[in-house]
């Protein structure tokens, strides 16, 4: 980004990862495997197509069959990651009239406003699967699906803004490029979408980061406090260790996912090192070191049980962030429900 | 939300530049065409991806059936004859 005569260093890594991001947009152009043929089918044949389909790379489309738990883990995970959209709004939302400058006011504008699309464009990838958005929005306000972590964390500095950006953004990132690849197709589809946008959001957190690192002692010391405090949540974005992990197995069998959270938190961790260097900020490890014969860095994996607690609904700002959801939608239904009611008068009129 | 005010699914079309082809975007609830419009500009060309958007509302497309597709599109698959590549030219026969 250039403005106002500064540039921002390109951060390393970025520029790979978008290229993945185009290489899937460019995969399955072919005409892929032949279904089954008319006529009835067993369970066996039905499932030996769908993952002949799902192992071949080719993409499952919402009118395939597909096993219960396909549907059921994909409905999960999509509508945890809409849910995280949407709620994500809230931590930035703070800082949208307090930004420093007009052209940060109007950045992190067009960023929520991102989020608000991601959102949207997932909900739809969700509805391909047979569940209707309303019942999504309950299942949010009433805690029975969840939303990323580190979206119950405050935003107390101009810095955390930046930081949350930088090191959320930049996990989403690496967790999202290989769901380009996804197997469901709707699914594919938005994250293609959501990949190309996430990395400006990646971006202007760096480059917000940048500024003030380069500025006085005190905004420099506000930036490295904000790294201090996002540097753990956003490890945590990964999940539990595979081991650990309740759905990764199969949902890699059937490629949902494609990379287990160990491997995805260490591909992040190598990313943001060198950036950090750039930055001239240092990430919150003492224990974080290169290892040349993993030709990986080393560092301390995060509190797993703080995350489940916050997961659980523990964390410093659960309650408002459910909160402010609920009473959104509750506080615009009278605005959809005069809509519809605009567009019944329209459709009167046109008789 | 009561039954009565929900909106609506509509399927968005984007041509991407004069010269192609409206291409399928995705989806998106609304209430009425003009929202529905409005919405897809909203969702969908936030970064110039489009000079023209169409919205058709979801209930009103007719979609073959995947289970049917060998069926449904055997026809095509018999007539080789139909690419130009299925008939080998002479030598020195050329502009064919």
């Amino acid at each position: 980004m250039r403005h106002n005569g500064y540039s921002a260093p390109e951060p390393p890594g970025a520029a790979e990862l978008l290229a993945e991001v185009e290489a899937t947009a460019k995969d399955g152009l072919d005409r892929g495997r032949a279904p089954l043929g008319p006529g009835e089918h067993t369970e066996d044949e039905l499932l030996a197509h769908f993952e002949a389909v799902v192992a071949a790379d080719e993409k499952i489309e919402p009118r395939d069959w597909m096993p219960d738990a396909y549907r059921r883990s994909l409905v999960r995970q999509l509508s945890q990651h809409a849910h995280s959209e949407v709620v994500g709004m809230q931590p930035e939302g703070n800082w949208l009239t307090r930004a420093p400058s007009l052209k940060r006011k109007a950045i992190l504008l067009a960023k929520v406003q991102d989020e608000a699309g991601h959102g949207l464009y997932l909900y739809s990838a969700v509805e391909t699967l047979g569940v209707d958005r309303e019942s999504l929005f309950q299942a949010l306000h009433e805690g029975r699906q969840k939303y990323l972590s580190f979206i119950n964390y405050p935003t107390p500095t101009w810095a955390d803004a930046g930081a949350l950006a930088w090191l959320t953004d930049g996990a989403a990132i690496v967790n999202q490029v290989p769901l380009c690849r996804s197997s469901y197709g709707p699914y594919a589809r938005a994250m293609v979408r959501v990949c190309k946008e996430e990395s400006f959001h990646h971006r202007q957190g760096f480059d917000a980061l940048h500024v003030l690192s380069r500025g006085t002692k005190a905004q420099k010391r506000m930036a490295q406090d904000a790294v201090n405090r996002w540097w753990g949540p956003a490890l945590a974005m990964f999940g539990p260790p595979h081991e650990q992990s309740t759905h990764s197995e199969q949902s890699m069998r059937w490629r949902i996912k494609r990379y287990t959270n160990d491997e995805l938190r260490q591909r992040f961790v190598d990313i943001c090192v060198p950036q950090a260097e750039v930055l001239g900020l240092t990430l919150p490890d003492p224990a974080l070191a290169w290892n040349g014969e993993r030709g990986h860095y080393d560092f301390t994996p995060p509190d797993f049980d703080e995350l489940r607690r916050v997961v659980a609904g523990d964390g410093p700002c659960n309650r408002q962030r459910v909160g402010n959801r609920r009473r959104a939608h509750e506080e615009g239904a009278w605005v959809r429900e005069a809509a519809v009611a605009h567009a019944a008068k329209r459709r009167e009129g046109v008789r | 939300m009561s039954e009565t005010s929900e909106w609506p699914l509509w399927e968005v079309f984007v041509r991407a530049k004069r010269g192609l082809g409206h291409l399928h975007a995705g989806s998106l609830h609304a209430a009425d065409s003009r929202m529905a419009l409005h919405h897809a500009r909203d969702l969908y060309t936030r970064r110039g991806e489009g000079v023209s958007i169409w919205v058709v509302p979801a209930a009103a497309v007719a979609a073959s059936s995947p289970d049917e597709r060998d069926a449904f599109f055997d026809p095509a698959a018999d007539k080789v004859y139909r690419h130009p590549a299925f008939f080998q030219l002479p030598k020195g026969a050329e502009h064919l």
